[in-house]
């Protein structure tokens, strides 16, 4: 990871580089409370970008503006330079932005396969599909197999099987594969280790470094210092619904994280060269 | 922290076991317990195959032949039309009281709109047809898009839906015999055909249109529920209506026309029941509601939504059918129907939160 990150350009934007997903003067208030007030964020192509922050920073809010599960009350998201302004998080992914929930957002009854293309079924050609409507199973569930396989994910006896027969761990581990799937440019992943035990926390961690091979940045919203410290090119630290600063995990120690984050201590520069 | 890393590096170096192993149970229980998991209209139809058998046994060949047997499917077409809207419903976690209120109503308007303003009978029809559509919209609606917890909303359109049923008819019903003179296509759904009928007509496999009707609808909602995007959204939904909506279902949209089904589906169940009672009454069908959501229970359908299949629900209108026609043969006091439902109510209900444990 350090080596990686310590042949990129030492510049505090990245100069060079054009960030692929840019807010600008995010305000998002709930009545009385603003949980995001006047809040930037940049996130540049194939890093892994962690946000930080306590309880109530109003991370949750960043990332659900940029997903579309929440429409921003000012402010701008730009994808790529283009302005964008999505209404649902439908659009969000039809622009290529993927997100893995905290709470997965999967139908537990449902299949592996019906999980993994829910909201986006493909249909068979010609007259059963078209004017039948009838979903086009067999294409659909190998596509699931594949995607399962390509992340190394497991040896599938079952792709039919309900979601709620699994494990926590294979349970995330269908979401990120259905992100990586389908998100074309952007993977948000919140908290992927918060409800996990230790190896398959690690096996998450692996998981994440493998989508990010492919050169898909993430954003990674986790609370977990050792997991965010490990696998990000620079963290995000939000603090009272804005961004404080952005830090390069090895210039600092999780405990300045930490410090920063809760305001126990001011960070020298909001921007700092690797 | 460092204390973590070093815990963490034990896991760091291995990576034998993949995150997701898929492994079957083993024992027959778990098996079972999966199968019903997999196809949960398997128990109803085992019980409703035993108790046909149980029957034929206790009362011989006089319940045991097709015209007994297709007198149960006539028995319970009107059931298993309702039951059909309400399972649809109920798949969404939600709940349909005013099914029976709607199916009045149609049947209602159906027949006034020919009698007293001399529409043509088809278009009459159409007309309560759309009445039935329109208010199950409305209950989608006040459900979907205000946030109404669905029993509350359909307790109340229940009671306004049954109000104007009376207040608008008059408390009139039209006659068995004007129908029949002036607009037989109300009663269309009373059409029969026979299979294996002697020559005065008796005995045989008598179906009506209604019944076809009832087999073809659930035909239909079983292809749709299974085999299209809509019909996994419908499960999708019941089961986690946030989830659905963050994986890109559109949830409003699925609930209102869930619920508009629902009321179409009444409407033409409306349209069944005058073929089924001959005249237009506006106080028939009352026992809809509560036979509808029996079956749909019986059929292990679950309540909390998002599991079961509808051929379940038409597996439960005819154990109920079986148990009070093979009860009432038998001579005994009809009562005892009802005892048993109520125990079959309560089995299905506990067979569903056994197979829900699966998930554990």
């Amino acid at each position: 990871m350090q080596t990686q990150t310590q042949h990129q350009v030492q510049d505090p934007t990245m100069a060079g580089q054009q960030p692929i997903l840019v807010g600008r003067g995010l305000v998002k208030r709930y009545g009385k409370v603003v949980a995001l007030d006047h809040c930037d964020f940049d996130l540049y192509p194939g890093e892994i970008l962690a946000v930080i922050g306590d309880n109530g920073a109003g991370k949750s809010t960043l990332i659900k503006a940029i997903s579309g599960a929440v429409i921003p009350d000012e402010g701008d998201i730009f994808l790529e330079g283009q302005r964008i302004a999505f209404r649902n998080p439908t659009e969000a992914r039809d622009a290529g932005i993927e997100t893995v929930y905290q709470t997965l957002a999967m139908s537990p009854a449902l299949s592996i396969a019906d999980n993994m293309f829910m909201g986006r079924e493909l249909r068979k050609p010609g007259f059963m599909g078209q004017w039948l409507r009838q979903l086009d199973r067999p294409r659909m569930e190998k596509f699931a197999r594949e995607k399962l396989s390509e992340l190394g994910l497991m040896t599938i006896q079952n792709i039919n099987q309900a979601v709620e027969t699994l494990s926590g761990g294979q349970r995330q581990g269908v979401a990120v594969a259905r992100a990586a799937a389908f998100g074309s440019k952007v993977i948000i992943l919140d908290e992927p280790t918060a409800a996990l035990g230790v190896k398959e926390s690690r096996r998450v961690l692996e998981l994440i470094l493998d989508v990010k091979s492919r050169g898909i940045p993430i954003i990674l919203i986790s609370h977990n210092m050792p997991h965010v410290f490990e696998v990000a090119d620079r963290i995000h630290v939000h603090r009272l619904g804005k961004r404080l600063c952005v830090i390069r995990p090895q210039n600092h120690t999780m405990s300045d994280a930490v410090a920063y984050m809760t305001g126990a201590r001011v960070p020298d520069t909001e921007f700092e060269s690797a | 922290m460092s204390g973590t890393d070093n815990f963490e590096a034990v896991v760091k170096e291995r990576r034998t076991e993949a995150v997701a192993e898929f492994h079957e149970d083993k024992t027959l229980i778990k098996r079972f317990q999966h199968a019903l998991h997999v196809s949960p209209a398997l128990v109803p139809l085992l019980v409703l195959l035993v108790s046909i058998v149980l029957f034929a046994g206790l009362v011989g060949s006089r319940f045991f032949s097709a015209a007994t047997l297709t007198l149960i499917l006539q028995q319970v077409q009107l059931v298993g039309i309702v039951a059909a809207a309400q399972t649809l419903v109920i798949l969404t976690a939600g709940i349909d009281l005013s099914v029976g209120a709607i199916a009045v109503l149609s049947s209602v308007v159906m027949g006034q709109f020919a009698f007293r303003y001399g529409l043509p009978v088809p278009l009459a029809i159409l007309c309560g047809l759309g009445v039935g559509t329109i208010l199950g919209y409305l209950n989608g609606w006040l459900v979907a898009v205000m946030k109404l917890p669905p029993f509350i909303v359909t307790l109340g359109t229940w009671q306004i839906i049954l109000a104007s049923n009376f207040l608008y008819s008059k408390n009139e019903t039209i006659r068995a015999q004007d129908i029949e003179a002036n607009a037989p296509l109300l009663q269309f759904f009373a059409n029969t055909f026979k299979i294996g009928a002697d020559e005065s007509g008796r005995g045989g496999a008598t179906f009506t249109f209604g019944v076809i009707f009832m087999l073809l609808l659930i035909a239909v909602l079983a292809y749709a529920l299974r085999s299209t995007a809509w019909g996994r959204h419908v499960y999708a939904v019941g089961d986690d209506p946030d989830a659905a909506q963050l994986s890109g279902v559109n949830v409003k949209r699925t609930l209102i026309s869930v619920y508009a089904l629902s009321g179409l589906i009444c409407a033409f169940a409306g349209w069944a029941l005058i073929g089924r009672i001959g005249s237009v009454s506006p106080t028939s069908g009352a026992e809809l509601n509560i036979q509808s959501i029996t079956a749909v229970v019986i059929g292990g359908i679950s309540l909390f939504g998002g599991r079961g299949s509808i051929w379940g629900a038409l597996f439960g209108a005819l154990i109920v059918g079986v148990f009070s026609l093979g009860l009432r043969l038998l001579g005994v006091d009809p009562q005892w129907t009802f005892f048993f439902i109520g125990v079959l109510i309560i089995v299905a209900v506990a067979v569903d939160q056994w197979i829900r444990k699966v998930a554990a």
